[in-house]
């Protein structure tokens, strides 16, 4: 229990996919003009990551290993593919504004990653835990720069009007337009060099994971990160 | 960080009072630009330049302040940026367009990047671009004593023939306080010119290319007339001039030179006739400097120090 409970803590704070890992980068660029698209997607994205953690952990004596990759993507694509039905039964208006990136969570690297690094080597218990986790941190993150875009970029917050536009200020539209994304994901990746917090994209706080920097032949920088935490 | 961007041409601004001399003399080759758009677009355009200026200026002595870096307000790089970015703007944008024109353009496009002379791109024309994708409707409605006006630009795109002889001389709808008048910029540049400042070369290769282009891919009879329209209308005298020559985010060597104009040309007339937007001057700037790291490495001239690369 208490095993699970730091699994899900690690996900949401101290391994956050966005924040720390630096994981996932595509939807968090792509779908995060205003909160409630972030927040839909990191659901949505959970909910494939619990499913497929499961599923994994569950077949992980199973799959042989040479095609462990090819099953894996069958298994998240069945799940996307479940997940995609629902939402456009469901939630129209969400999977109208999410559009391609629904499908695309098939190919998400937090998913896939989960699945290599953590539920092919743990029960099943806690890779859900590891899923929840996970995909509540994406939540979390990808809700918070939903938001502050969506205040900056359209004055508003949760599609309410918080700022109005007058005389001496007008929201910044270009914060919920593409460039916006990557002006905020870069300013917080520069706050977390400045501060020196634990991040992939923070070369102090990056642990020797014993592939000197050689990325070539390495499976994924931030898992290793978090392998190597694991143990200490 | 810092060194990755470092070019050849940095090793000119090594001293600070050669800085100074070179900003002194844009400021007094912008003098008559300045004074034909405050005269064309009236007062609003002195309080848009003044702001865009006090802006520039404040917000590069605030953060080399508060990041504990030698303050260098006084070689006059900050006033040169908000003077010019003050020039691409429309004379009736609210205030606060301007004021964040200029923190964006010093802090982001500059000091970010380590310092004038690091920078990669032009940062006025950046700063142009973040202004016209974040207040898109403040910064496309040119008024003129409460009327909104077409541009030279726009009459063409529309069908029109624009008033050649306003365009040169002095156009109350221009559109940007710098466009004001051919002539003025004209004048400026021959300044530069003169105090051996700029360079012709990409100038000339520039508005060669970009006239060639307009000859075989325009949309209207070709003319004398619509050339000199397409040349004299929109900023792009302007660029050509003032920004298509700034030392740190162009070429150095004279072949690298050519080369940028070419470019340049090219994507400006395919923003301006088949783009979606009327003017993309400012945009194939930008994408142009993008590429100078690359034409310097193949054409930069020898003997100059080396391009340094990445720390670490």
């Amino acid at each position: 229990m208490k095993d699970g409970l730091k699994q899900v803590f690690k996900g949401i704070v101290t391994e956050n996919p966005v924040f720390v890992l630096a994981l996932g980068m595509c939807p968090t660029l792509a779908v995060t003009k205003c909160a409630i698209d972030g927040i839909g997607m990191g659901l949505s994205t959970t909910a494939v990551l619990i499913l497929s953690n499961v599923m994994i952990s569950a077949l992980r004596k199973v799959i042989p290993d040479g095609v462990r990759m090819p099953a894996y993507i069958v298994i998240v694509a069945s799940f996307v593919t479940v997940v995609e039905f629902l939402l456009e039964a469901y939630v129209p208006s969400l999977y109208a504004s999410l559009g391609v990136y629904i499908p695309l969570i098939v190919v998400n690297c937090i998913i896939l990653g989960r699945a290599e690094a953590y539920a092919s080597k743990n029960n099943v218990y806690l890779s859900l835990c590891d899923g929840i986790g996970m995909g509540l941190g994406f939540t979390v993150a990808l809700g918070l720069i939903g938001l502050f875009r969506e205040l900056v970029g359209a004055g508003t917050m949760f599609g309410v009007s918080i700022l109005r536009s007058n005389a001496a200020f007008a929201p910044v539209e270009i914060f919920v337009k593409s460039p916006g994304a990557f002006l905020v994901v870069a300013a917080l990746a520069a706050l977390q060099n400045k501060l020196g917090l634990k991040s992939a994209t923070n070369r102090k706080g990056k642990p020797k994971s014993g592939c000197n920097g050689n990325c070539l032949t390495c499976s994924g920088c931030p898992l290793e990160v978090a392998k190597g935490e694991d143990k200490s | 960080m810092r060194a990755f961007f470092k070019s050849a041409v940095e090793s000119r601004y090594k001293t600070p009072e050669n800085l100074r001399v070179i900003t002194a003399n844009y400021c007094i080759a912008l003098l008559p630009v300045i004074v034909a758009g405050v005269y064309a677009f009236g007062f609003n355009a002195f309080k848009v330049l003044l702001a865009a200026v006090v802006s520039s200026v404040l917000s590069e002595y605030v953060y080399e302040r508060l990041m504990k870096l030698p303050v260098t307000t006084m070689d006059g790089t900050a006033l040169l940026t908000g003077l010019l970015l003050g020039l691409c703007l429309p004379s009736e944008v609210p205030l606060y367009v301007p004021v964040v024109g200029g923190i964006f353009a010093t802090i982001v496009v500059v000091h970010l990047f380590g310092g004038y002379g690091f920078h990669i791109m032009n940062p006025v024309l950046v700063s142009r671009c973040f202004l016209l994708l974040s207040f898109q409707s403040a910064m496309t409605q040119y008024i003129v004593d409460g009327m909104s006006m077409a541009t030279p630009l726009s009459i063409m795109r529309n069908g029109g023939v624009p008033n050649l002889k306003e365009m040169v001389l002095l156009n109350p709808n221009a559109g940007c306080i710098g466009e004001a008048s051919v002539l003025a910029l004209l004048a400026g540049a021959l300044f530069l010119l003169l105090a051996r400042k700029i360079s012709l070369v990409t100038p000339l290769v520039y508005l060669a290319v970009f006239s060639a282009f307009v000859c075989l891919f325009g949309d209207g009879p070709v003319s004398f007339n619509y050339l000199l329209s397409h040349l004299c209308g929109g900023g792009l005298v302007f660029v050509a001039f003032f920004f298509a020559t700034d030392r740190v985010t162009s070429p150095v060597g004279a072949l690298g030179k050519i080369v940028y104009g070419l470019l340049l040309g090219t994507i400006t007339g395919i923003y301006r006739i088949m783009g979606t937007t009327v003017e993309g001057v400012s945009y194939a700037v930008i994408f142009c400097n993008l590429l100078v790291p690359l034409i310097d490495k193949y054409l930069a001239p020898k003997g100059l120090p080396e391009r340094e690369e990445a720390e670490g």
